[in-house]
């Protein structure tokens, strides 16, 4: 029996339905998605305000940021996650309990897409900063020639000009943000690699499950390279060939 | 051309441009230390001078693209309302004033500055559609007609990085004029060209100059500034050392300064 390496692997349990695990995996992945997706949008919402924020504000702004980039960037994120997930919904049961609304149940894929956008957007910030930086001033210097005010300038001129200078940095974030989400397990988010521990443990087919989780990740990163190569297209269209 | 034959412009005609007693300091260095130059509807002034004379800092002072530290610009008529900084200098006191004279300016760069990402049809429709307010139909037909006129007819879905440098220096004049400019400044328009492609460019100013379009022209083109100017303005030193027309700059130079200038740049 031993001798039959293919009896080894029972792909039942990769089945959709019970006691099929295929279906958890699955539900497991498109949560993961949805904290990356989440928590990549915040993250690049906070980026791009933080890298105006560190180019073009008071000093208090770029202060306020620095802090914010360096502590952010400086913490493991398995400790960041842990801090703001446990302390920040300590925090904010305190708050709502101050103010009289007894204790407030937050949502796992809530206080996830938090946790991965503040990440983010303290990476996607210097990526964004570095790009502004590289659109050449005469770019932005014909535009208040022609009489656009700051905020058109900025939107018609400076973000479209900076996008393929940071889209490479950009896109490494993604796929990072796609295996942070991982991190969430540890505080028991349903997340692939949770969904997947659970199945090993309760099936004892640990290969199986973990290699599956493994395709399921690298799926996600070539479908992602697949969009990434289109909106880069799309970005660098002015440039010329090299 | 009425205002070629006298050196002083002719007074009936309406001040396009009006600059009186402009300084401008970088910190302790002081590049442009009292200018006064009034450019009228239909003037073609050509600016020249030595590298580090002040004449690009002066061209970019009068849209506010550098700021000057003290004196006041004035554009048909109206003064841009200037208010002290706080740190000895000046700044505008109403942006909104600004950019509204700006966007009757047309600006032509040394280096072009066409916006990248977009086609040339795109870079000339870009200000007068989310600028001026000009239709979208509308804006792109003018804008057709321009390219036409600078020979770029076919290149319109062409991004800028594909053109050659004469080819973006002509759509970047077609960019200016297509915000129907009350005066166009050209910042050295061809010091950034081979020598085989600067003919072009300069071609497509001559025939502006020769619609009595005002103009501001930084150069260092000095046979194309005495055909097409009607009048010279030779700064040195961030002062005028020199005004007049081109017949008496160019042929009976009295500064020193001039005369060597004139001398080197043959």
């Amino acid at each position: 029996m031993a001798a039959d390496p293919a009896s080894m692997i029972d792909w039942g349990l990769l089945a959709l339905d019970p006691p099929g695990w295929g279906g958890v995996l699955l539900a497991g992945l498109m949560s993961s998605i949805k904290i990356a997706i989440g928590g990549y949008s915040l993250g690049l919402v906070l980026g791009t305000g933080g890298a105006f924020g560190k180019l073009y504000g008071g000093p208090v702004t770029k202060d306020l940021l620095e802090i914010y980039t360096t502590v952010v960037r400086a913490v493991p994120e398995l400790v960041l996650i842990l801090l703001l997930y446990y302390a920040g919904t300590d925090l904010l049961n305190r708050l709502a309990a101050s103010l009289g609304y007894g204790t407030v149940d937050i949502s796992g894929l809530a206080a996830g897409i938090f946790v991965i956008g503040v990440v983010q957007g303290a990476y996607a910030t210097e990526v964004m900063r570095g790009a502004i930086l590289a659109v050449p001033p005469g770019q932005i210097e014909a535009a208040r020639a022609f009489g656009m005010s700051p905020l058109l300038a900025l939107r018609r001129v400076t973000l479209p000009a900076m996008l393929p200078h940071a889209l490479p940095g950009l896109s490494n974030l993604w796929l990072i943000t796609t295996k942070d989400t991982a991190l969430l397990a540890v505080v028991g988010f349903s997340e692939l690699t949770l969904v997947t521990r659970q199945a090993a443990g309760s099936t004892k087919a640990y290969m199986l499950f973990f290699c599956a989780a493994g395709v399921l990740y690298l799926a996600l990163t070539l479908v992602s390279n697949l969009v990434i190569r289109l909106i880069e297209a799309r970005a660098r269209r002015g440039w010329a060939a090299r | 051309m009425p205002g070629i034959e006298g050196a002083a412009p002719m007074t009936e005609r309406a001040e396009a441009i009006a600059v009186t007693n402009l300084h401008k300091r970088f910190g302790a260095l002081e590049v442009l230390k009292g200018i006064s130059l009034t450019a009228y509807e239909g003037d073609v002034i050509a600016i020249i001078g030595g590298s580090g004379s002040g004449k690009s800092t002066f061209l970019r002072c009068i849209n506010m693209l550098e700021v000057p530290s003290e004196g006041s610009v004035a554009i048909r008529g109206e003064p841009i309302a200037m208010k002290q900084d706080g740190l000895g200098g000046l700044a505008p006191s109403d942006r909104r004033q600004v950019q509204r004279l700006r966007s009757r300016l047309g600006m032509v760069f040394q280096s072009f500055n066409l916006w990248q990402h977009m086609t040339i049809i795109q870079n000339v429709i870009e200000a007068p559609v989310h600028v001026l307010g000009v239709s979208k139909a509308e804006a792109v037909a003018r804008g057709e007609a321009l390219l036409r006129r600078v020979g770029l007819f076919e290149k319109r879905d062409a991004y800028p990085a594909f053109l050659s440098g004469g080819q973006q220096q002509r759509a970047a004049i077609a960019r200016a004029l297509a915000i129907q400019p009350h005066a166009m400044l050209f910042d050295e328009p061809t010091s950034a060209l081979d020598p085989e492609l600067v003919g072009e460019v300069l071609g497509v100013i001559g025939d502006l100059a020769k619609e009595k379009r005002t103009m501001l022209l930084v150069t260092h083109e000095m046979k194309f500034a005495r055909n097409v100017a009607n009048h010279i303005v030779f700064l040195a030193h961030g002062v005028i050392e020199e005004q007049g027309p081109p017949e008496q700059i160019f042929g009976a130079p009295k500064s020193e300064r001039l005369k060597k200038f004139i001398h080197s740049s043959h």
